[in-house]
């Protein structure tokens, strides 16, 4: 505790001894307080009341959420609570001293959500229509929330057998046409990973939400970490194009998930969002308006019904021209509609310069064909029992893997947060965002320079435009992550070369707080070590 | 029964549902039978070759959506059912049919199948069951007999084999049945039966391998099958008949339709989503009052 904090208490149960300079204990008498109350999370609700009267916020809003929490109770409970909530509150007033800076109140009315919900509520301003999963902590959340949004959003949500079945089912799904998603943690994606390979050789794009928990094997189910990006880079056998970001906080968790599904659309391959249970089952308040619905939808080029004319010619959707896509059927055919698109030369894997060939949906008249897993020729014969045929299987390796640069040039570079030339630059991937800013904020108050670069796309991950970035950024660079080995540290280095200066990592279940990371810079800079592994205190 | 097509160039014909490429199976295959009786089922009930979309796992009779003229999906081993439930819920329209062989659907893809059955997905499922791993060049499979001597079981299996009739009726599939590609009529009217019924349809098809199960041959199936439908006191909508009839495996084999019952719907069916036009060709947005709806839950 540091000087100017409080600690409230059950004055009955706890007799503290020692106290750090400058910290107020409040301990509260609650068998009095609560009358005898046989009930002992009273002494919460009397904690709760007691705090907000010492951060300055008025009595009305505690009333407001108690009458709302206990109304199914009826009256009776209500009023308990009320009356227990009062007494805190009013005894809080008497004998305890009031922060010096109370908290600003505010009209404004804020969505609060966790972001596993956020996920789900990307999955619909996306435009998915099928969702399925099979429950795994901690990415239950959006199966949860599709499951009970789904007949109001015209989603199909469907609880399937095991993970195998969910990303083929998916992918399915995909594959006859519409927006397809899964979630699962790391076991679950294990599971998945031979799915992916068959989304990338049939080139049919899914989207997987993986959650990172605290691993190997069933691991700690209920605590976080970063522990899961070598499995993301290495998921699926052979060489294939694949999209990975990791959101950077709970709003992030929503605005990502359109982002991937058009990627994953336009280049016709897999995109993973690698949340964290940090972000999936943290809550924030995020302004109402900031959850955008309206959001660009870009299905790339899409073949889904055959236009009524003399040309025959399919409606193709291709670039987007954003807001003004609904759906995607009767769309004028502004894409290049080439002679493999017209009825009877259509070729499925037709090579491109892009990489990407015109995907027809079944059911069209004039577009049959069959997708393999098997290495196929352009219009999707099997080529892998042939005799040989090794220029036909080149041609398909690089007309695959051309998406890469497409999907580079779709994805920006980072950028670095604050003024470069400081002292210290932390770098730090997805969720860690929150916590490393207030570490940036906390070590400039306390006069070390520092900023941060956060990054969010690790699929492209745009290395070079990283490595450059960082000559310039500070004196000393040091990556924190949630994970044992520093997997980013690693894969930074892999397709870079670059080392940093220092690392800190955690992997102990828990998050970093801010003063883990501070602490650690000041013993970096002094010399002590190169690795900070912050211990976790341990709060009973 | 009549199989004869007329000359109308508005009717589809076999030739409409002849694949790009010819079947690279060994001379003698039984998965010959299966294909051309999918075929002429088809061109019987006029189903358009676009509407029906075929899908297989990986083994020698997953390769078939390679060789007919229809939508088709090669996917991974043991996986064609999950696939399938996939594009049949996201298009209903679709006309799913899936192909695959007995180490595909018992064996690796035994976990999909039970689940698939249980939830009456409305397709058509043709396992081409010959007893053997084909394609890996003569392995045991789930169903090979005990005793039989293979490259992985070269002592003798020592294992009890699957029995998919009375595993497709314990897990409640609703169109149960068993053909014999050495009996292509019959097979043909199973094939139509199935493709008509609302639900899960089942068709465990005898298709013997001629290069790597030499016990279980045309010969020996020959003088063993014996079809329900000549039985005229047999009735298919008795589940604890068909499940005895389902056990008899020996000197006599049963073909036929063991089961079907009419009275479940199909997940299809159950599901009020898909009511209407498919999800493939509905609008992407959700309409502005239902996600308003959904950021005012958060408030």
């Amino acid at each position: 505790m540091r000087s100017g904090s409080a600690v409230v208490f059950n004055g009955d149960t706890i007799k503290p001894k020692d106290r750090a300079d400058g910290v107020q204990f409040c301990p509260i008498p609650v068998n009095e307080l609560s009358k005898g109350s046989r009930n002992k999370v009273e002494q919460n609700t009397l904690a709760l009341a007691a705090s907000l009267n010492m951060m300055g916020v008025g009595f009305q809003p505690l009333e407001e959420v108690l009458t709302e929490q206990f109304k199914k109770k009826g009256d009776a409970v209500v009023r308990e609570n009320l009356g227990v909530a009062r007494a805190g509150y009013d005894y809080a007033a008497t004998n305890f001293k009031p922060f010096p800076d109370p908290l600003p109140m505010t009209d404004a009315r804020y969505a609060v959500l966790s972001g596993n919900i956020a996920l789900a509520m990307g999955g619909v301003a996306a435009g998915v229509k099928f969702y399925c999963a099979y429950p795994m902590s901690p990415s239950t959340g959006v199966l949860h929330w599709m499951a009970a949004h789904a007949r109001k959003a015209g989603i199909m949500v469907r609880q399937v057998e095991d993970e195998i079945g969910v990303i083929n089912m998916a992918i399915g799904a995909a594959h006859a046409g519409v927006r397809a998603m899964c979630a699962t943690s790391g076991g679950g994606f294990a599971l998945m990973t031979e799915g992916l390979g068959m989304s990338a050789m049939m080139e049919t794009p899914v989207v997987v939400i993986d959650v990172q928990r605290a691993g190997p094997s069933t691991g700690v189910p209920t605590k976080t970490e970063q522990g899961d990006l070598w499995q993301m880079l290495g998921a699926g056998f052979g060489d294939f194009p694949k999209v990975i970001a990791a959101p950077t906080d709970i709003l992030d968790c929503f605005k990502l998930v359109p982002e991937m599904h058009n990627l994953a659309d336009r280049f016709q391959c897999p995109g993973i969002i690698l949340s964290d249970l940090l972000l999936s089952e943290g809550r924030a308040s995020v302004d109402p308006k900031d959850l955008d619905f309206n959001v660009e939808i870009d299905r790339g080029e899409l073949i889904t019904s055959v236009s009524v004319g003399p040309t025959s010619q399919a409606s193709v959707g291709t670039p987007p021209s954003a807001a003004s896509l609904i759906g995607h059927s009767g769309r004028s055919p502004h894409a290049t509609a080439d002679s493999s698109n017209s009825q009877n030369g259509y070729k499925r894997y037709k090579i491109t310069e892009s990489g990407i060939s015109p995907r027809a949906i079944p059911g069209i008249p004039g577009y049959v064909h069959t997708a393999a897993t098997d290495e196929h020729d352009e219009d999707g014969v099997l080529i892998s029992d042939e005799f040989t045929n090794p220029h036909k299987r080149r041609a398909m390796m690089e007309k695959r893997q051309r998406k890469i640069a497409g999907i580079e040039a779709a994805v920006p570079p980072p950028k670095l947060t604050g003024e470069p030339g400081t002292d210290v630059t932390l770098i730090g991937w997805g969720s860690t965002k929150g916590v490393i800013s207030e570490a940036v904020e906390i070590l400039n108050s306390e006069g070390i320079s520092a900023n941060q670069l956060q990054i969010r796309w690790l699929v492209p991950l745009h290395g070079e435009a990283i490595v450059e970035l960082l000559k310039t950024a500070g004196k000393r660079t040091i990556i924190v992550e949630n994970n044992y080995s520093g997997q980013f540290a690693r894969y930074l280095r892999s397709e870079t070369s670059y080392v940093p200066d220092g690392y800190i990592r955690k992997y102990d279940g828990e998050p970093f707080m801010p003063h883990h990371i501070v602490d650690a810079v000041k013993e970096q800079m002094a010399g002590k070590t190169k690795l900070s592994v912050p211990t976790h205190e341990i709060m009973v | 029964m009549a199989t004869v097509v007329e000359p109308d160039s508005s009717k589809l014909t076999l030739a409409d549902f002849k694949g790009k490429v010819d079947p690279d199976w060994c001379p003698g295959c039984g998965d010959f039978g299966v294909l051309s009786s999918l075929q002429k089922a088809l061109v019987e009930l006029q189903i358009q070759p676009h509407d029906v979309v075929t899908i297989s796992g990986i083994g020698c009779s997953s390769n078939l959506p390679g060789f007919i003229h229809t939508y088709g999906m090669h996917t991974l081993h043991g996986r064609a059912l999950a696939v399938a439930t996939g594009v049949k819920l996201a298009n209903h329209n679709l006309r799913v049919v899936v192909t695959g062989g007995d180490g595909d659907g018992f064996g690796i893809g035994g976990n999909h199948f039970i689940h698939t059955m249980r939830r009456n997905v409305d397709l058509l499922y043709l396992a081409m069951d010959n007893q053997i791993y084909g394609l890996t060049t003569g392995q045991t499979s789930p169903t090979s007999r005990k005793g039989m001597k293979t490259k992985s079981m070269p002592f003798g299996n020592i294992e009890e084999p699957v029995n998919p009739i009375s595993l497709a009726l314990a897990v409640g599939a609703t169109f149960v049945a068993r053909g014999f590609s050495g009996e292509p009529k019959h097979l043909v009217e199973l094939m139509k039966e199935g493709l008509r019924h609302k639900g899960f349809a089942f068709i465990d098809v005898f298709s013997p391998c001629v290069t790597y199960n030499h016990d279980n041959t045309y010969p020996w199936f020959k003088e063993r099958v014996k079809k329900l439908e000549d039985d005229p006191n047999y009735d298919p909508s008795d589940w604890h008949e068909a499940m005895k009839r389902a056990l008899i495996w020996g000197d006599e084999i049963p073909i036929g339709k063991f089961f079907e019952r009419t009275d479940l719907p199909s997940l299809v069916q159950s599901e009020p989503i898909l009511e209407g036009e498919p999800l493939a060709h509905r609008q992407l947005r959700t309409p502005r009052e239902v996600v308003q709806g959904f950021v005012a839950e958060l408030i």
